[in-house]
């Protein structure tokens, strides 16, 4: 969640220099993630419905939300991102609430995908992806299946030292929160203080914080056991049979990331279309086969190969299994108390 | 009349620089004094708490500790660089803008990929470790990467081509029949060094020093990647409350302190370079 699959420079400032560009007025603008979707799947838009649609890049969630909070969402009219983000845009006022009969291909998504807690009823954000945080281990190298949370911030003698976290606020706490039971919301300034003595002590034994290169680290040996999301440890699967994932007995957050039409859209029509054709069986299932998100498009996940779920078996995890977990909320205010409680963390 | 042509010519760039550097700098370090919405963005109510939370001993610690990364960097980055430009304006006249060439080199590359490059060569299944491997050794070499040093390493690599341009080119200016006075005095090579070539040279050296260290002081990229992101500069605390935190004043209450060290530091330096060329005048 929250990232562009297959990093081309793992550092998202270069990504922000090199996108400054804005959005031109004329046509439909849709803003997402490099690689998120299909090359082309501009272009086939455009000639199936004679759109002149136009594709601009966001490194990350927060700089998207920087540009729309800025121009009170105006140039932009679809856009992806994580729901937390999503839950902003609504409570700011900038999400289209959603008239479902302009995309017929809703009917393609799981009934699960309807009850997601940040917007029951998809009324202002339509999930493009969805999945797990967990565990992503070398098998042949530990010397036990990793099971617990705590596996990864006590890990045993020989691990230590070959172990990375994600280092994003809300994943990077959310380890600390799963491991103690807590809510991966939780903003109780005494019960975040747990986690983050928790998670100091627990980075003398880190090799790093990684969020963007952890599956090659897995790969070459350097890390034996990693933090990560399930569709970021494919990319290690892909490269090494002996990669496993887990989820922790604790649980995991449930991750998902949203398409988002803007109020200010003057190009509503075309926005639905766009969001439709994303929805089609075909062009949702390409990221599911091209970049090994799980897909909450009922369709396009049955029409994965029995090779590659077997390949990957996090790709099997049903919309019941994942609905069991707890979604990332917008915090508001305590995405300060966070901030400051990572930036403890790091500079201790 | 008065020769206006410096004034016109140097009008389009400082034209290029007010518009393009001064004022966005200005637009952004005016952020600080407001405050950030509850979800991101600008709630423009004036307040100094931006201002006052710098000061705060969390964030007070990262600017010492960032501070002192880029000290020791540009130490060492001064110590090395030094020598090398020592060595380049005492070799053959002809040779020495090959010599520079190789020295200036790397700095052709990207920044990006230089820095990389450190990860392949440290990196617990790197090259290193390969070449012990090679040797017979099997067993586990301390850590490297992802550790403190490893950031200064990386930032005296990527900067040593600065210093060793800012000193030579007063080394290689020195006029030679000088040290051959002081040795004709009686005094020994080493008080030759010390007492005439090192005062004579010293803005050069001072110039190096104070580019590193604030090269170094806002520099996010070497300690997110060779530092494997244990320990914050200053940089990545700025980067942070810009693309994370989305709190867009702190990140400019900081920008705008490591602003005013820079800054500052500049015109000592600047001041420094000053008196050291007027009394050093030779010619």
């Amino acid at each position: 969640m929250g990232m562009k699959p297959f990093s081309t420079t793992g550092l998202s400032a270069l990504a922000l220099l090199a996108s400054v560009g804005v959005a031109g007025a004329e046509g439909l603008v849709v803003s997402n993630w490099d690689g998120y979707m299909a090359g082309d799947a501009i272009d086939t838009f455009n000639a199936e419905t004679g759109n002149e649609a136009e594709l601009v890049l966001h490194a990350t969630n927060e700089e998207i939300m920087g540009k729309l909070i800025a121009s009170k969402g105006k140039g932009y009219d679809v856009v992806f991102v994580s729901s937390p983000f999503a839950e902003v845009l609504n409570n700011l006022g900038l999400a289209e609430t959603l008239d479902h009969s302009k995309l017929p291909n809703i009917a393609n998504l799981y009934p699960e995908a309807n009850q997601l807690s940040h917007d029951p009823g998809n009324t202002f954000s339509i999930p493009y992806a969805w999945g797990t945080t967990g565990l992503c281990y070398r098998s042949d190298l530990l010397a036990e299946e990793p099971d617990s949370w705590m596996d990864l911030l006590q890990p045993a003698e020989g691990v230590s030292g070959k172990t990375t976290m994600l280092a994003t606020d809300r994943w990077l706490l959310g380890a600390g929160f799963l491991a103690k039971g807590y809510s991966v919301n939780e903003v109780d300034p005494e019960k975040v203080a747990e986690v983050r003595d928790l998670l100091i002590d627990a980075k003398g034994t880190l090799l790093a914080y990684d969020d963007t290169t952890f599956y090659s680290k897995l790969v070459s040996g350097e890390a034996e056991l990693v933090h990560a999301w399930d569709g970021w440890c494919n990319y290690g699967i892909a490269e090494n049979a002996d990669i496993k994932y887990v989820i922790p007995e604790e649980g995991s957050d449930l991750w998902v990331d949203t398409m988002v039409i803007l109020k200010g859209s003057e190009n509503k029509d075309a926005a639905y279309d766009f969001v439709n054709f994303i929805l089609d069986a075909k062009n949702h299932g390409w990221a599911a086969e091209n970049i090994l998100y799980k897909v909450p498009n009922k369709p396009a996940m049955e029409g994965l190969s029995a090779e590659m779920i077997e390949t990957f078996p996090n790709m099997a995890m049903t919309p019941a299994e994942m609905l069991e977990f707890e979604q990332l909320r917008d915090v508001g205010e305590g995405q300060r108390l966070y901030a400051r409680t990572v930036s403890e963390i790091k500079a201790n | 009349m008065k020769d206006r042509s410096p004034a016109l010519l140097m009008a389009p760039a400082l034209a290029w620089l007010t518009a393009f550097m001064v004022v966005p700098c200005l637009l952004i370090l005016a952020l600080a004094f407001f405050r950030r919405g509850i979800y991101g963005g600008i709630e423009y109510t004036f307040t100094l708490e931006n201002l006052g939370l710098v000061f705060d001993p969390l964030y007070a610690g990262i600017f010492l500790k960032s501070a002192w990364i880029a000290g020791l960097a540009a130490l060492i980055a001064v110590v090395l660089g030094y020598a090398a430009a020592f060595a380049i304006a005492a070799a053959p006249a002809r040779r020495q803008p090959a010599l520079l060439f190789f020295a200036v080199l790397p700095f052709w590359s990207n920044y990006l990929v230089r820095t990389y490059a450190w990860i392949v060569l440290l990196n617990r299944e790197g090259l290193l470790t390969g070449i012990a491997r090679w040797f017979g050794y099997d067993g586990e070499l301390p850590k490297l990467l992802y550790t403190e040093p490893a950031v200064v390493v990386g930032l005296v690599y990527n900067y040593l081509p600065f210093v060793i341009l800012a000193c030579y080119a007063p080394l290689s200016r020195l006029n030679v029949e000088i040290g051959e006075a002081s040795r004709d005095l009686g005094a020994s090579g080493w008080t030759t060094f010390r007492r005439v070539t090192v005062p004579m040279t010293f803005h050069g050296i001072a110039t190096g020093f104070v580019f590193v260290f604030v090269l170094s002081i806002g520099n996010f990229v070497t300690p997110a990647l060779l530092g494997g992101g244990q320990f914050q500069m200053i940089g990545n605390l700025v980067y942070a409350q810009f693309l994370t935190a989305n709190d867009w004043p702190f990140g400019a209450a900081l920008s705008m302190v490591l602003i005013a060290i820079m800054m500052g530091l500049l015109t000592l330096q600047t001041f420094a370079s000053e008196k050291a060329s007027g009394s050093g005048r030779h010619d």
